[in-house]
C-alpha cells in the first residue's frame, strides 16, 4: 500500500463513523477544484456513495478577487448535479492551511441552498488557520516551515510532493 | 500603447474590440462560459463586485443595453447608478468633464457609457483617474464591443471553432457600430471569412481592409455561410436617400425562410435587437430553428458579468498570492 492509498483508507474508516448508515443516501460529497476533487474522487470510490459526486470551484468567492484578479483562468466551473438542500455535505479538499478557501466554498455552497450539515475531510492539514475552521477528518497532519509547500498532482496517477522554496 | 490595457497586459477599460489579442477575447469567452451557471443557482449572485459602484451613463436611450449591464453589475454583488442623461445636468449645459469629476467625487468604480458621439468613452478613459474603469456600451458609429463578444460567445456556444467558419453580416454596415465590432471580433478569432451584405448606400468605402468580402445581393453572399448576422435598419434612414422604402428594403434584403435555402444546413442565425419584423427579418425566420436571439439576450448578461469581473478584478499590479 503506497503512502497515499494508506491516507485514503484512513480517511475513508474516519468517514464511515462520521456518517450513519441511514444517512448514507442523503449524503453528498463535494470536492474542492482541482486537488480536492482528486482526493473526493478516492474517498467516493472508496465509500461507494450513491449521490454523484460535486466539484466545487471557489475562485468566484475567493476573498482576494479585488488583490489578485481573476487567478487562475476559471474554466472548470462549479458542478453540482443535486440539490443541496438539507444535504449531509462532505466537503473534500487536498490541503487545509489559511481556511479561507474553505470559507468561500462554505459561502459559494448556501448560494445553492441550505445544507442541512457540512462536515469538512482533508488529505493534509497544516498550522496557519488564519479563520476559526477546522477539519472533521484528516489524512494527516503535517508541521512544515514557512519556505515549504505541498503539492499534490494528479488526477492519474495521484503523487504528494513537498516543495522547498528558497 | 493600448489605453484599454493596464502594464501586464490586463483589461483596465473595455472600449472596443480593435487591438484586442486573440488570447484576451478567448479569455473574455472562457471567463463568461464559467459565469454561465450562476443563473442555475438558488442566489444568482457572485460575490465579486461587493461592495464596488458601477454607474450607467447612458447618454443616449437604450432600456435593453442598460438593463443587462445593470443585471450583470447586480449578479457580481455591485451597486448600480442608471443615470438618465436627458434628465441630468448635461441638458443644463455641464460638460462631460464636470459630469466625471462630480461621479468620481462619489467614489464610483466603473462608468458603463453609452454616447451618440464615437470615442466619447476613449475621451472618459483618458481623463479619468487611475482606479476607475470606462466599459463601452455603444459610441456613435464606432463599436459596441460587449455585443459582439456576446455575439462571439453564442456563436462559439454553436459552432465551436472559428477558424472553418463563414460569417455573413447583413444591413446597414456603415451606420453600424455592432458591425464594426464582430468584423474586429471574427478577424481576430481567426473566422474563414467574413461577409458583409448590404445595398452600395450603406457600405462603407475601403471595408475590404478590415479583412471582409463585400456582396450586394444578398442570395449570392449568403451562399454556404455557417451563420448569418443581420443588424437593424433604423426607420430613420429610410427617410434619408440612402434606403428606399421598408418594403423595397425587405424585398432586396430581408431574411427569409426561402433564402435560408442557401446557407449550411446547420447555419445559425442571430440579431442583435431590436427587431424589426418584416424590414429586415421574416417574423417566421426570427422565431425559427435556426434563431438564437434569445439565446444572445441570455448570453448578454455573462458576458457582461465577465467583462466588468475582468476590468475591476485586474488586482493591484505585481501581486500575487495564493491561501488554502
Amino acid at each position: 500500500m503506497t503512502y497515499l492509498e494508506a491516507l485514503f483508507a484512513s480517511m475513508t474508516r474516519q468517514l464511515t463513523q462520521l456518517i450513519p448508515p441511514h444517512e448514507q443516501e442523503n449524503v453528498f460529497m463535494v470536492g474542492i477544484h482541482t486537488g480536492g476533487v482528486w482526493v473526493a474522487e478516492q474517498l467516493h470510490r472508496r465509500l461507494q456513495l450513491p449521490l454523484p459526486l460535486g466539484r466545487l470551484n471557489i475562485a468566484f468567492y475567493r476573498d482576494d478577487f479585488t488583490r489578485i484578479g481573476l487567478h487562475p483562468h476559471v474554466t472548470d466551473a462549479s458542478y453540482l448535479p443535486v440539490e443541496i438542500e438539507n444535504r449531509h455535505i462532505i466537503l473534500v479538499d487536498d490541503v487545509l492551511y489559511s481556511g479561507r478557501t474553505v470559507r468561500a466554498a462554505h459561502n459559494e455552497l448556501f448560494d445553492y441552498g441550505r445544507p442541512a450539515s457540512i462536515k469538512l475531510a482533508v488529505l493534509i492539514e497544516r498550522p496557519g488557520r488564519e479563520l476559526p475552521i477546522q477539519a472533521d477528518v484528516v489524512g494527516v497532519s503535517l508541521a512544515l516551515t514557512a519556505n515549504q509547500h505541498i503539492k499534490l498532482t494528479g488526477p492519474d496517477p495521484l503523487s504528494l510532493d513537498i516543495l522547498t522554496f528558497d | 500603447m493600448n489605453i484599454q490595457l493596464d502594464s501586464q497586459g490586463r483589461l483596465k477599460h473595455f472600449l472596443g474590440i480593435e487591438g484586442l489579442s486573440r488570447e484576451l477575447l478567448v479569455e473574455i469567452l472562457d471567463t463568461a462560459a464559467s459565469l454561465m451557471p450562476v443563473n442555475e443557482k438558488a442566489v444568482k449572485k457572485l460575490p465579486l463586485l461587493r461592495g464596488k459602484t458601477i454607474v450607467n451613463l447612458f447618454f443616449e436611450p437604450s432600456t435593453r443595453t442598460r438593463t443587462t449591464f445593470e443585471l450583470a453589475a447586480k449578479r457580481l454583488s455591485a451597486d448600480v447608478l442608471n443615470f438618465n442623461i436627458n434628465a441630468s445636468s448635461s441638458s443644463k449645459g455641464e460638460t462631460l468633464l464636470d459630469m466625471l469629476n462630480n461621479l468620481e467625487a462619489m467614489q464610483c468604480d466603473m462608468f458603463v457609457v453609452r454616447h451618440d458621439q464615437a470615442g466619447a468613452p476613449f475621451f472618459m478613459a483618458q481623463h479619468v483617474p487611475p482606479h476607475i474603469s470606462i466599459v463601452n456600451a455603444g459610441d456613435g458609429r464606432h463599436e459596441h464591443p460587449t455585443q459582439a463578444m456576446l455575439d462571439m460567445f453564442t456563436i462559439r456556444q454553436h459552432k465551436g471553432d472559428f477558424s472553418q467558419l463563414r460569417v455573413a453580416i447583413i444591413g446597414d454596415i456603415l451606420h453600424s457600430r455592432v458591425a464594426r465590432s464582430q468584423i474586429f471580433a471574427l478577424t481576430t478569432l481567426g473566422a474563414a471569412e467574413v461577409r458583409v451584405i448590404a445595398p452600395f448606400t450603406l457600405i462603407p468605402k475601403g471595408i475590404e481592409n478590415m479583412g471582409v468580402t463585400v456582396f450586394n445581393r444578398l442570395k449570392a453572399g449568403l451562399k454556404d455561410v455557417d451563420v448569418v448576422m443581420m443588424l437593424r435598419i433604423q426607420r430613420e434612414r429610410m427617410r434619408s436617400a440612402l434606403l428606399p422604402s421598408e418594403h423595397e428594403y425587405f424585398q432586396y434584403y430581408g431574411l427569409t425562410e426561402d433564402l435560408l435555402m442557401e446557407v449550411h444546413p446547420d447555419a445559425i442565425v442571430m440579431h442583435p435587437g431590436p427587431i424589426n419584423r418584416g424590414v429586415e427579418i421574416e417574423s417566421s425566420v426570427a422565431d425559427g430553428a435556426r434563431s438564437v436571439i434569445l439565446q444572445q439576450v441570455t448570453n448578454g448578461i455573462a458576458v457582461r458579468m465577465a467583462i466588468m469581473a475582468m476590468v475591476l478584478g485586474r488586482g493591484h499590479e505585481g501581486q500575487s498570492c495564493h491561501s488554502s
